[in-house]
């Protein structure tokens, strides 16, 4: 699909999928009952955000996400902000190197920037002297939640991919004829 | 790099901050009124959940459903008495306070509440539930089931109320062992693997705790009234080099399939 320039529909749709993410994973908790970790799929989502749109939606992406997030959560309000963003940056600043097309990179990538953000917020929360439930439990969980996102990495991907090509107006395939430059054959 | 990809992140980080340092009052009012977009999608949830029950209801047979309206006519007789005895215990206990001198006991009411939606965080235990200062819901009061204490109320809002449950560390409360000693010590951490187990720490190094013995609220603190059923004792084991010890206590309450909850108030 190549970049997106920042408009409304990819915004709104990348919106919405934030939004739904967090009503998930507070409404939802079927990995916590099976696999005893929360599934997080905001990071996936600023891995489409990074690949595909331009830095004003990442920031917002990640400024609505996190505070929807921390809304729900008993984290101080920005903290999941800050985590969310930061891989994705650094995605977004390699992002002309990354073969985005390819199911393996959005999968490796889907497992750095979920395994990353919350190792990044655990950093602040901790910096910030925020007791949390910790223990060597939460390094299971933490295996289990970046797994699982860097899974759903790609089909998160394709399934926004398909609904932005569906819903937004289809790309005009260009063509090199132009009848202006034809040679005209012919006696006169 | 160009001058936008600097900029951004220095302007994510510098909202984060600036949220970071909100008053703890403003950043209470302002995440309960965030996540309040998401209460009609937690209704939505919640009436789905509720349909499936409500249709194997209707399935059941209607020899069943005499079976159990019997069953329940019995229980219900026996509790009748036993709320009987229970009141006519009250009377006399106030009767004797009074003769004594010594200070009411400030009754308790409950309200019921639904659990509406759980922390996506992996590193805390919150919920949320659909009772808020509308309702004479207060910042501290005590949450129960039926099975034992669940929590207490950190955040209020006019329609919902975030409540942290036991074992996270911003929970601690005042608990005893119902021994012959009285063992006080407090409810503090839990480990992630099993969100039902918790510590009892800072119990005397010469606690007489053995396996099974129940655990209630010691009243201590004032937070939580006394004897209110927290759970059993799994094992205990001197900790700081034998200075106290540690109880690792089963709660009453399942706090992984928590859907409706009662909140005490005064």
């Amino acid at each position: 699909m190549g970049f997106v320039p920042v408009n409304g529909f990819t915004l709104v749709l990348v919106l919405a999928a934030a939004f739904a993410a967090v009503l998930a994973q507070s409404a939802f908790d079927l990995t916590r009952w099976l696999c005893g970790a929360q599934l997080n799929l905001l990071p996936a989502l600023m891995v489409y955000a990074a690949l595909t749109c331009e830095l004003p939606v990442l920031v917002a992406v990640a400024l609505f996400g996190g505070l929807l997030f921390d809304s729900l959560s008993a984290n101080p309000l920005g903290t999941m902000t800050v985590a969310l963003f930061l891989p994705a940056w650094v995605i977004y600043l390699q992002r002309g190197l990354i073969l985005r097309e390819l199911t393996f990179a959005r999968l490796v990538l889907g497992l750095a920037a979920t395994g990353a953000t919350p190792v990044i917020a655990m950093l602040i929360l901790l910096s910030a002297r925020e007791e949390l439930v910790l223990g060597w439990f939460s390094l299971w969980q933490w295996a289990v939640l970046t797994l699982l996102g860097g899974l759903l990495t790609p089909l998160l991907m394709t399934a926004l991919d398909a609904t932005r090509n569906a819903l937004s107006y289809q790309r005009v395939a260009e063509n090199s004829f132009r009848s202006d430059r034809q040679i005209r054959r012919g006696r006169n | 790099m160009k001058r936008a990809q600097i900029i951004a992140p220095i302007v994510v980080l510098l909202l984060a901050v600036a949220a970071f340092n909100l008053p703890g009052q403003a950043v209470t009012r302002f995440k309960l009124a965030v996540s309040s977009v998401f209460v009609p999608f937690f209704s939505l949830n919640n009436a789905a959940q509720r349909t499936l029950p409500r249709a194997v209801d209707a399935l059941t047979p209607r020899a069943e459903l005499i079976r159990q309206n019997a069953k329940l006519r019995d229980e219900n007789d026996q509790l009748r008495i036993a709320a009987w005895q229970s009141a006519d215990a009250l009377r006399e206990n106030a009767r004797l306070r009074a003769q004594l001198a010594w200070q009411q006991r400030t009754a308790w009411q409950v309200k019921p509440a639904r659990v509406i939606s759980r922390d996506p965080a992996n590193w805390w235990r919150t919920v949320q539930i659909d009772l808020g200062s509308r309702d004479g819901v207060r910042t501290n009061a005590p949450v129960l089931t039926p099975e034992g204490l669940v929590g207490r109320v950190t955040a209020v809002g006019l329609t919902r109320s975030q409540i942290v449950l036991l074992g996270d560390p911003n929970c601690r409360v005042a608990a005893v062992v119902e021994n012959e000693r009285r063992d006080t010590g407090i409810l503090m951490n839990a480990s992630p693997l099993d969100a039902d187990l918790v510590e009892l720490n800072f119990l005397a190094r010469n606690a007489d705790v053995k396996p099974g013995q129940a655990v209630s609220t010691s009243g201590l603190g004032e937070v939580f009234p006394k004897g209110i059923p927290v759970g059993t004792v799994v094992d205990a084991r001197p900790v700081e080099f034998g200075l106290y010890t540690q109880v690792r206590v089963k709660l009453a309450a399942n706090l992984g399939g928590l859907e409706e909850v009662w909140v005490l108030f005064r």
